[in-house]
């Protein structure tokens, strides 16, 4: 019946407590500041159709490609203005939600 | 045709009803591990307490072929009977008949139940397991369940809802059960979901199985939305009368007392809490060590493990229990945590249950992730919660009560009726740690030794604060007691509450920060 109980500690206002963590916890996702220039997929779906190519001049508010998803074909748009500088998806293909599509410098 | 003879076609015809989907569709209800409706409900029911109604019920599809099918009792099995003697009213689809699918007269007869059970004032129990709209019967089957969703919404805080998951509940289903007050779950049967794997597969590309993406446990441990999670459908059963015996049977009344029994003697509650304040123990075992026969019935017991809720009785009345858990994430509160114990709080203030609460938090938890998820929404819900309810409201302070955390846990601002401390209560704007460094930064960064002198000042911040008497002095808590007093004076505050009329300005309804 005795189980031993492994603790962790957490900080909360400077204090460390011993304490057990939930597995939710810990599988939170670390934040990171959103860069820009990189056009990420913000819904899963697939890529009908790209526009652009690398080495391209784009200004804010080109057609970079389609991103069909829930029967709409949505189109992505440059969010910079500047040059592409890598495309990391072809047409044809099905990304997940957050997969790198586009880099833009 | 003499009566006697009427009454044999009566028996046939009720034999053959009762036989839902045939021998062929039992078996194959059973080969995958579960009841048929009709065993589920007498299982569930006090012996021969079981009235079924509806049952020559005929389904109304007239397109597709449908008109030529005979579906016994349109898949659904609806009736009223007693738990332990309380009056129930039921309904339990079946999935043998049609797969359970929901058809216009199938909701009928789901809904003629429920406004049955609302107007005599009884508690409603659905059995759930069916694979969803009956698409032949088209936007039909639909208002179905939007005639359920009314009802449940409607009867929602007069009447205590149970909804039971024994097979599949997908799309429109689960949101009958979203509305009631208590899910119970079962390993391996019950499945949960809006959008099935399939359809994720096909629009998303994402690959889950059922249980992944909504088995029992995913919904125990992960979205909050089962309240009793268990092995078998008996053990469910037992959970469902559990709950029954702990309940009014509707909001004008109050839950039915039991002969009062002492905690048992294995948890000594001078012996549970330690008194440093960084250090965890199980804050059920204080409650064991309260309540009568040390039966605590935990709803929620896997989800937001970091906050306790649940029934149990003080002197044979029935009492909700909100618990601060230092053993899980030092017992902070957060968005989950939150959303566990305001929506418990809203059951026990609709059903005359006093609430018990049993505080030992440092707080919110900190984190990109928590703010990002809305914490200052879902933390408001608590305080929301207890500061709404009007019935007898009894705050223990075990030992942390800081900052925000000590306004939400019930405390006298949020009107308590008692707030009690132990000796080891800290109430404090903050840790001492945290606070020391702020006040005393200065004296700190200019000390030849800085990490000495925070040392010194974290202990003299301890000294001057963290204890019970600096509220005490204010009357924010009524008195410090000895731990072991407090069973004694908690029996005490519910009996000198039992006559609480408070009142709260007369609205439509508020608008809480769902």
């Amino acid at each position: 019946m005795e189980k031993k109980t492994k603790y962790e500690t957490l900080c909360i206002g400077g204090t460390q407590y011993k304490t057990t963590l939930t597995e939710k916890f810990k599988n939170r996702k670390n934040w990171e500041a959103p860069n820009i220039k990189m056009v990420k997929a913000y819904i899963p779906g697939n890529i009908p159709k790209i526009f652009v190519k690398e080495g391209q001049k784009v200004k804010e508010g080109t057609k970079l490609l389609i991103l069909e998803a829930m029967k709409m074909k949505n189109i992505v748009e440059a969010p910079v203005s500047g040059v592409i500088k890598a495309i990391h998806v072809q047409e044809g293909i099905r990304v997940p939600k957050q997969h790198l599509l586009i880099e833009i410098e | 045709m003499s009566l006697k003879q009427k009454t044999r076609e009566l028996l046939k015809k009720r034999e053959q009803v009762q036989m839902g989907g045939g021998e062929q569709a039992i078996e194959k209800q059973k080969a995958t591990g579960k009841l048929t409706a009709r065993e589920r409900i007498l299982s569930l029911l006090d012996k021969d307490s079981f009235h079924e109604y509806d049952l020559f019920v005929e389904h109304e599809g007239r397109d597709f072929g449908m008109d030529s099918k005979v579906l016994h009792g349109d898949g659904v099995i609806t009736g009223t009977g007693t738990i332990y003697g309380a009056p129930i009213c039921i309904y339990a689809q079946d999935f043998t008949v049609a797969g359970g699918s929901l058809g216009y007269m199938h909701a009928r007869k789901i809904t003629k139940i429920m406004d049955h059970a609302l107007k005599m004032r009884v508690p409603l129990i659905g059995i759930n397991d069916s694979g969803g709209a009956r698409i032949q019967e088209g936007v039909n089957s639909l208002a179905g369940y939007g005639e359920i969703f009314f009802r449940n919404t409607l009867s929602s805080g007069v009447i205590p809802q149970i909804s039971v998951i024994l097979g599949p509940c997908a799309g429109g289903a689960v949101y009958s059960p979203a509305l009631t007050d208590f899910v119970f779950v079962v390993e391996n049967i019950s499945k949960m979901f809006i959008t099935g794997p399939e359809v994720i597969k096909t629009v998303l590309g994402e690959e889950i199985s059922m249980e992944e993406l909504g088995g029992a446990r995913v919904h125990s441990e992960i979205t909050g939305n089962a309240h009793f999670f268990a092995k078998s459908e008996q053990e469910c059963f037992d959970q469902i009368k559990k709950l029954i015996t702990f309940i009014p049977w509707n909001n004008g009344q109050k839950a039915r007392p039991f002969p009062p029994k002492e905690p048992k003697s294995e948890f000594d509650i001078d012996q549970i809490v330690p008194s440093d304040a960084s250090q965890p123990y199980d804050v059920r075992d204080v409650i064991k060590a309260i309540a009568d026969d040390s039966d605590f019935f935990e709803v929620q017991s896997d989800f937001a493990r970091n906050i306790v809720i649940g029934f149990g009785r003080i002197n044979g009345e029935t009492v909700g229990f909100v618990a601060n858990q230092p053993l899980v994430l030092a017992g902070v509160l957060d968005c989950d945590s939150s959303d566990k114990a305001a929506r418990f709080i809203r059951y026990c203030d609709a059903f005359n249950v006093p609430l018990v609460t049993l505080e030992d938090l440092p707080g919110y938890l900190p984190g990109v992730d928590q703010e990002h998820a809305g914490v200052i929404r879902h933390g408001a819900k608590i305080l929301y919660a207890f500061s709404e309810a009007t019935v007898p409201k009894i705050t223990v302070i075990l030992r942390k009560a800081y900052g925000g955390g000590y306004i939400a846990m019930n405390s006298r601002h949020l009107r308590a009726d008692f707030v009690f401390a132990w000796p080891s209560a800290e109430i404090a704007v903050m840790g001492p740690e945290g606070a020391a460094n702020i006040i005393f930064r200065k004296e700190i960064m200019e000390a030849e030794n800085p990490e000495e002198m925070r040392k010194i000042k974290v202990e003299e911040y301890k000294e001057k604060f963290t204890n019970p008497y600096v509220a005490a002095a204010k009357g924010y808590i009524d008195t410090v007691i000895e731990p072991s007093e407090t069973r004694k004076l908690l029996i005490h505050a519910i009996e000198v509450s039992k006559n609480k009329n408070d009142g709260r300005p007369k609205k439509k309804h508020g608008i809480p920060p769902f």
